[in-house]
């Protein structure tokens, strides 16, 4: 008869390989730094290339800065608003394009002609309009994130299990019910897929955009006026607060799908309490 | 009295039913019997109006409520039993779905769990009770009492005769004796 043991491996070779696994992300920054750091020292021109102590620096006096913060604000509430006006719209058209396919046949090519289109073609199109440069990175991070969203929606609808969909026409569920039993927890997590990747991309179009079309008091402005002043140290260091703020929204959005996500197996209290 | 006259259904080349003729008296169990493949489950489903027949005619469906266990649980997961039944309920009857599952042997502990935590029988006799307490003048049980061990099946045989005294019931199965226990007249597809 063999038995095993669940748990954690308390071994010595597993206590060796806990530390060392602990600190090996913290030991390839350290390396990828030194090798930036060393880059710096080659190259000798802060202005071509500032060492990661330059951008630190900078990023430290920036961080203390209504510059900075004035910026932030400028670009996420822009970038943020392009961002959920995408997603729910992607939701919205995925509906439609799953309930009609004269629906689908129309949207299809759009959204494939929006996904394969260069990003810079939107923006000299926004940029030609009167007023342009104002919404640039909100519509932008919105053409960029749209067609993931309805094509990965589409996709989680389409996939839902016929058999549940059988029960629900057979037991008549309201539309509500049936909403919330199978259809929500059969998309939510192609939402969640589409949202993450969404994030990073309307972060980095959104920005591109406003380096563009400069409009006043974004990150994108002030990524300019470091670059025609020559100030590395500076372009890298809103490099930073821009991979930063994708890093923070995308873990955010993560956070808030993954509690829905438990919301929706959470059994609610009326029946936890018949079954006490 | 449901009629099927004459009913057809094909599956491409497949013929599976062939010009059927089948009553389904009001208020009585008709048991369906046959090999695989015979058309049981094809019936059940137009009888549930999930399919059209090719050809022929099914009557007495009108204004009834037809609701099934289906051969699968087809369960949603995230759900705990009780939230599986009362889905189906036209109010959110919980101690109604509570006792119904109790009554089909489910304990307490099993009731509030998502479903996807309970065994294979457990899940089966959720199945089996939300088309039990559902609202509804026909019952269609397609091999309701599969993969339950000895105790259990004598259990529902009796949850069933209970909950289903009056209605029309169409039962598919491959045990002549569940046909005979639960009184129903058999009709057997070839």
């Amino acid at each position: 008869m063999t038995s095993t043991t669940a748990g954690k491996d308390s071994s010595p070779s597993a206590r060796r390989r806990g530390p060392a696994r602990a600190v090996r992300p913290a030991l390839v920054l350290a390396f990828w730094l030194l090798v930036w750091q060393a880059g710096a020292w080659a190259v000798g021109q802060d202005f071509l290339l500032a060492s990661p102590v330059s951008v630190t620096r900078r990023l430290v006096e920036l961080v203390g800065t209504a510059e900075l913060w004035g910026a932030v604000g400028h670009s996420l509430a822009r970038i943020g608003i392009g961002f959920l006006a995408a997603v729910l719209a992607g939701v919205a058209t995925a509906a439609l394009a799953a309930a009609s396919r004269v629906v689908d046949e129309l949207l299809a090519p759009a959204m494939a002609a929006v996904r394969a289109a260069p990003v810079v073609s939107f923006i000299i199109l926004l940029l030609m309009l009167p007023g342009g440069s104002r919404g640039l990175a909100a519509v932008t991070s919105f053409l960029m994130v749209l067609p993931i969203v309805h094509t990965t929606v589409l996709e989680g609808i389409r996939q839902r299990d016929r058999g549940l969909l059988e029960m629900a026409a057979v037991f008549r569920l309201s539309r509500w019910r049936r909403l919330a039993a199978i259809d929500v927890p059969a998309v939510l997590p192609y939402l969640a897929a589409a949202s993450r990747v969404g994030i990073g991309l309307a972060w980095k179009a959104g920005v591109a955009a406003e380096v563009i079309g400069l409009p006043e008091g974004s990150i994108g402005e002030r990524m300019y006026e470091a670059k025609l002043l020559l100030l590395s140290a500076d372009v890298l260091a809103w490099t930073v607060v821009v991979v930063a703020l994708s890093f923070a929204t995308e873990h955010l959005l993560g956070a808030l799908l993954a509690r829905g996500q438990a919301r929706l197996a959470t059994t609610p209290p009326a029946e936890r309490e018949v079954a006490a | 009295m449901i009629t099927l006259r004459g009913v057809t259904k094909r599956y491409g080349e497949q013929v599976v039913l062939d010009g059927l003729d089948l009553d389904l008296p009001d208020g009585a169990v008709t048991a369906l019997m046959g090999p695989n493949g015979s058309g049981k489950t094809t019936l059940a489903r137009l009888v549930l109006g999930l399919e059209e027949p090719d050809a022929g005619e099914i009557d007495g469906l009108a204004g009834r409520r037809v609701v099934a266990a289906f051969q699968e649980d087809r369960l949603c997961e995230q759900l705990s039993a009780v939230g599986n039944v009362r889905l189906v309920l036209e109010r959110t009857r919980v101690a109604e779905a509570a006792t119904a599952l109790r009554e089909a042997g489910l304990d307490d502990d099993a009731l509030a769990k998502p479903v996807r935590e309970l065994s294979g029988g457990q899940r089966r006799r959720v199945a089996l009770v939300r088309a039990l307490v559902a609202d509804a003048d026909v019952v269609v049980l397609d091999e309701p009492f599969k993969g339950l061990d000895r105790a259990a099946h004598a259990r529902l045989l009796d949850v069933v005769r209970e909950r289903t005294a009056g209605r029309t019931v169409l039962l598919i199965t491959h045990d002549a004796a569940e046909a005979e226990a639960l009184g129903a007249k058999v009709v057997t597809l070839s």
